[in-house]
C-alpha cells in the first residue's frame, strides 16, 4: 500500500458519488485518471486491505434488529462458551474483552422479537446470564480511519 | 415497508458495487433498472438513511489499528446527551452509544477507540476524559483480546414469496471496521 492507495481508502470512506461516472468524480479529486483509481480499487480488494465496496444499512430501518450483549464466561468454560454463542447464526460478532463481563457480541435478528428470543436461547444452552445493551441512542460519528 | 423495487437494488448492492466506470448502469442491467432510476432509487435511500453510508469498508488490522477499546461510564441522565454529543465529535472516536444501566453494570455510556496501539488509546482517551470532563465518572476500560466471530451483511430472504423479504445488515455497531 503506497501514498497513493492511502488516499483512495480515506477519500472513499468519506462517501462514494451517486451519479454516474462516480469513479471519474473521485478520481479528479485525487487526480488520478479514472482507469488507475478502478485497477488500484481492484488490488486493494483483492489483496484483501478492503473487506468490502458498497453500501452499510441501517439495520433497524431495514425492519431488523440489533443489540450488545455481555457475558461473564468462566475461565474454565471459555471455549464452550464461545462455541456455544458462536453457533447462533444471530450473532454477528464476538469479542473476547478484558473485563469479568469477558465476552460481548452483538445480536442481529430479522425482527424485534427474535432478540429476546435468541438471548433466552443462549442463557439456556450456557446457563449463564445474558446481559442485555441495547442502544438507546447512538451519536453521530464521522468515522473514518486514517489509512 | 420498503418498495420490492428499492428491496431489489439493496439486495444486488449489499456485497459490494461494481468496481466500473459505470457501476449504477451495470447494477440497473442486473435489476433490469435503467441507470437513472438506479441513482435515483439509491440517492433516497440515501437521504432518508437506509443506506447508512456507502463506501469502503476497511479491515482496521491491515491500516495498523490493533488496539480497540469500549470505554463505559456511568454518568447522569441530564448531562448524558450533551457528553455523547462532546465525546462523538473527536476524530478518534469511532463510535459512541447511549445504552441502558444493568442492575450490575451501571454504565449508560459508549464509546469505542480504534487506536494503533494500547498506549496511543490510552492517551487519546486521557485527552477525551480532560476535554469533555469526565474525570468524575465512573468508568471502565475493555480492550478486546481477540476476535472470534465477524461476519459481513446478508439479504436473508423469507421463504415465502408472499412474506416481506428481509434485509439483515449483518454489519452493525463496529459496521464499518472490521477484522479486529
Amino acid at each position: 500500500m503506497d501514498e497513493i492507495d492511502k488516499q483512495i481508502i480515506n477519500a472513499l470512506q468519506d462517501g462514494f458519488p451517486i451519479c454516474d461516472a462516480p469513479y471519474r468524480q473521485v478520481a479528479a479529486q485525487l487526480r488520478l485518471t479514472e482507469q488507475e483509481l478502478i485497477d488500484r480499487l481492484k488490488a486493494l480488494l483483492d489483496n484483501g486491505t478492503l473487506t468490502r465496496f458498497g453500501p452499510l444499512y441501517n439495520a433497524e430501518q431495514m425492519g431488523g434488529a440489533l443489540t450488545l450483549a455481555a457475558v461473564k464466561a468462566p475461565k474454565q468454560r471459555f471455549d464452550e462458551i464461545t462455541d456455544i454463542i458462536n453457533a447462533f447464526p444471530e450473532v454477528a460478532h464476538n469479542y473476547a474483552r478484558s473485563h469479568e463481563l469477558n465476552m460481548w457480541f452483538v445480536i442481529a435478528t430479522e425482527t424485534p422479537e427474535q432478540i429476546q428470543q435468541t438471548i433466552n436461547a443462549i442463557e439456556q444452552q450456557t446457563g449463564l446470564t445474558v446481559y442485555n445493551m441495547p442502544k438507546n441512542k447512538e451519536y453521530f460519528v464521522n468515522l473514518k480511519l486514517e489509512a | 415497508m420498503i418498495e420490492a423495487r428499492d428491496r431489489q437494488l439493496l439486495e444486488h448492492i449489499q456485497l459490494g458495487l461494481p468496481v466500473c466506470s459505470r457501476p449504477y448502469a451495470e447494477i440497473g442491467q442486473l435489476c433490469d433498472m435503467p441507470e437513472t432510476e438506479v441513482i435515483e432509487r439509491l440517492t433516497r435511500l440515501k437521504q432518508q438513511g437506509l443506506i447508512k453510508r456507502m463506501g469502503v469498508i476497511v479491515k482496521h488490522r491491515q491500516l495498523g489499528y490493533r488496539a480497540n477499546a469500549m470505554i463505559v461510564w456511568n454518568v447522569p441522565d441530564n448531562l448524558i446527551k450533551q457528553l455523547g454529543g462532546h465525546i462523538s465529535r473527536f476524530s478518534f472516536v469511532t463510535l459512541c452509544y447511549q445504552r441502558p444501566k444493568q442492575p450490575e453494570w451501571p454504565y449508560n455510556l459508549y464509546c469505542m477507540i480504534h487506536g494503533k496501539d494500547k498506549s496511543t488509546v490510552l492517551s487519546q482517551l486521557e485527552q477525551l476524559i480532560d476535554a469533555c470532563g469526565l474525570s468524575g465518572f465512573d468508568q471502565e476500560i475493555l480492550f478486546s483480546n481477540r476476535c472470534f466471530k465477524q461476519r459481513g451483511a446478508i439479504y436473508q430472504r423469507a421463504a415465502h414469496a408472499d412474506v416481506r423479504a428481509t434485509l439483515v445488515a449483518q454489519q452493525p455497531e463496529t459496521a464499518h471496521i472490521v477484522g479486529d
